[in-house]
């Protein structure tokens, strides 16, 4: 029992990173039906930016963590507007490769740049480790609490933005149909590029805390990390923000027990998982079945 | 004139839909664009929102030219356009499609006494005002997008075949609809290939077949014509 919550701890830790990365996949999906490939490397850029950032005297895990936020949400409104948006209206298949190529690009531009290169990098303690007794030997620690408080704090803004807000409602409309949404009076290609920033603002955010928990950083982080959350968002049904909540926590605590039963199952057992889920329901968890758009 | 169309020509790729079509709306006006299937007439009301590309010739409403105009700015000066097949956002809550017909309107106590009026209008939609899009039925739908384009105080109604598919009696109240929206001074462009309703409520209307305008004039002069009633009318 003590094991179990120990890890299931562990799981909900890793879990909640999750979730905050395939919030951009599922968003950005949602708005233009593209699996942003380039994705996972916003994750790796937050974490580099806090890196940099909490060198900087007096900067703590608030600013960093911001600092974090805003750079790959930025570069994304600039990846989206420069490669992305000229290809609006083409087949998929060209948004899609031109993704793939944005992604090769971040992950080897890094590599030159002088003072970042390919090697493993020791991750900032921003937050003092402590641990609390829980529950008999079960223990949960500063960085956990961190971890969860900061997604649910992020993750409900979020939500409560796109439920409640005029612009989330614009986000809504453009992603039933752009013209429609455009006779509205709603500035698509703004929207558009809002999702996108709202999207690697998590991304980056769940690069710091992905750090802040495995404190090694390099400049392929955000391979393995984006496919993962990315599988996560599949798993939870893509396009539905609940799903994408749902299916990182599933992955994480998934991933958790896996390894604690088995190290090498560890990595596998999410695709497991997935395989499993869309054998029977092909839309994910929480996703609608969906007519193929034209 | 409040709206001014001359010689437009609207292309898909190589495919010419719009041949040079010039016709115009005046403040007060119903006007009419009839014709069968494939004439033209979605690509002209989607040139004039912003949405189609338009090759050749001048759009000007209220003196101002709308080509190169982005869509959300052409509504923002006061074009309200109601797209083909009812395009209800179906992944939102009835009253949420009604706050987005009133979407670049800031006047908040102006849009509740809008939204007041629309459920008085339709009071099915009031009855399923948390409810989402996608369950109502298709002359709901209807009634809707109808209702979502009044929301937006606009100055030049376009309306693409708000018949299309809906029982009779249905298309009654919406022709109704259209009328008391002329009478709140609301000027309408309407697209039909309904053109025996069109023409019963239209001040004029224009003719068009595979991108031109073949007949125009007074709407009750052309439903007398023989190549109308023929072509059009059934007979
Ligand atoms: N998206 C499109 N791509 C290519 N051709 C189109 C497209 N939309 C319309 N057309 C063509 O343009 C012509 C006019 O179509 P449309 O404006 O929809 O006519 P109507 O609304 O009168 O039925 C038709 O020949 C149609 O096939
Ligand atoms: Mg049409």
């Amino acid at each position: 029992m003590e094991h179990f919550l120990q890890l299931l701890i562990f799981g909900v830790q890793l879990g909640v990173i999750y979730a905050l990365i395939a919030m951009g996949y599922t968003m950005v999906y949602g708005i233009i039906r593209l699996i942003n490939f380039a994705h996972g490397d916003l994750v790796m850029i937050g974490a580099f930016t806090a890196y940099f950032a909490a060198r900087v005297p007096g900067v703590g895990f608030v600013p960093a963590l911001l600092a974090a936020m805003l750079l790959p949400a930025v570069l994304s409104v600039l990846i989206e507007r420069l490669a992305y948006r000229p290809l609006r209206g083409r087949p998929r298949l060209s948004v899609l490769i031109t993704a793939i190529g944005v992604s090769i690009f971040l992950e080897n531009l890094p590599r030159v740049i002088p003072f970042i290169g390919p090697n493993y990098r020791s991750f900032p303690k921003l937050i003092e480790f402590r641990e609390f007794p829980l529950y008999g030997s079960a223990i949960v620690n500063s960085i956990q609490i961190t971890n969860v408080i900061a997604s649910a704090l992020l993750l409900s803004v979020m939500v409560g933005i796109v439920r409640f807000t005029k612009s989330g409602r614009a986000m809504r409309a453009v992603s039933f149909n752009k013209d429609a949404a455009a006779l509205m009076g709603i500035d698509v290609d703004r929207t558009i590029s809002i999702t996108f920033f709202i999207g690697a603002a998590l991304a980056g955010a769940g690069g710091v805390l992905y750090s802040l928990t495995y404190p090694m950083i390099d400049i392929l982080m955000g391979v393995w990390l984006g496919t993962k959350a990315f599988v996560a968002a599949v798993l939870g049904g893509i396009g539905s923000l609940p799903g994408a909540v749902l299916g990182g926590l599933l992955m994480g605590i998934v991933e958790v027990f896996a390894t604690a039963l088995y190290s090498e199952l560890g990595y596998g057992a999410g695709f497991i998982v997935l395989i499993l889920v869309l054998l029977f329901r092909p839309e994910g968890l929480m996703g609608k079945p969906t007519i193929e758009k034209v | 004139m409040l709206l001014e169309v001359k010689d437009l020509r609207v292309s898909y790729g190589a495919i010419e839909a719009v041949k040079g079509i010039s016709f115009s709306v005046a403040q007060d006006e119903i006007v009419t664009l009839v014709g069968a299937n494939g004439a033209g007439k979605t690509s002209i009301l989607r040139a004039l929102s912003g949405l189609a590309d338009v090759r050749g010739g001048s759009i000007l409403y209220a003196d101002r030219e709308l080509r190169g105009v982005k869509p959300h700015e052409i509504v923002k000066r006061g074009i309200s356009h109601v797209p083909e097949g009812r395009l209800a956002f179906l992944n939102l809550s009835v009253h949420e499609n009604l706050l987005l017909g009133a979407y670049i309107r800031n006047d908040t106590k102006g849009v509740e006494d809008d939204l007041a009026k629309v459920y008085e209008l339709f009071p099915r939609l009031k009855e399923r005002a948390r409810q989402i899009a996608g369950t109502l039925s298709g002359g709901e739908q209807q009634m809707l997008v109808v209702g979502r384009a009044l929301m937006s105080e606009c100055k030049l109604l376009l309306l693409d075949e708000p018949s299309m598919g809906l029982a009779p009696i249905l298309v009654a109240e919406v022709f109704a609809t259209i009328e008391r929206v002329r009478r709140m001074g609301t000027p309408v462009l309407l697209v039909e290939q309904n053109a025996n309703m069109a023409l019963s409520i239209a001040d004029r209307g224009y003719v068009l077949e595979t991108g031109r305008v073949t007949l125009s004039g007074k709407a009750s002069d052309l439903a007398q014509m023989d190549e109308v009633r023929a072509a059009y009318l059934g007979e």
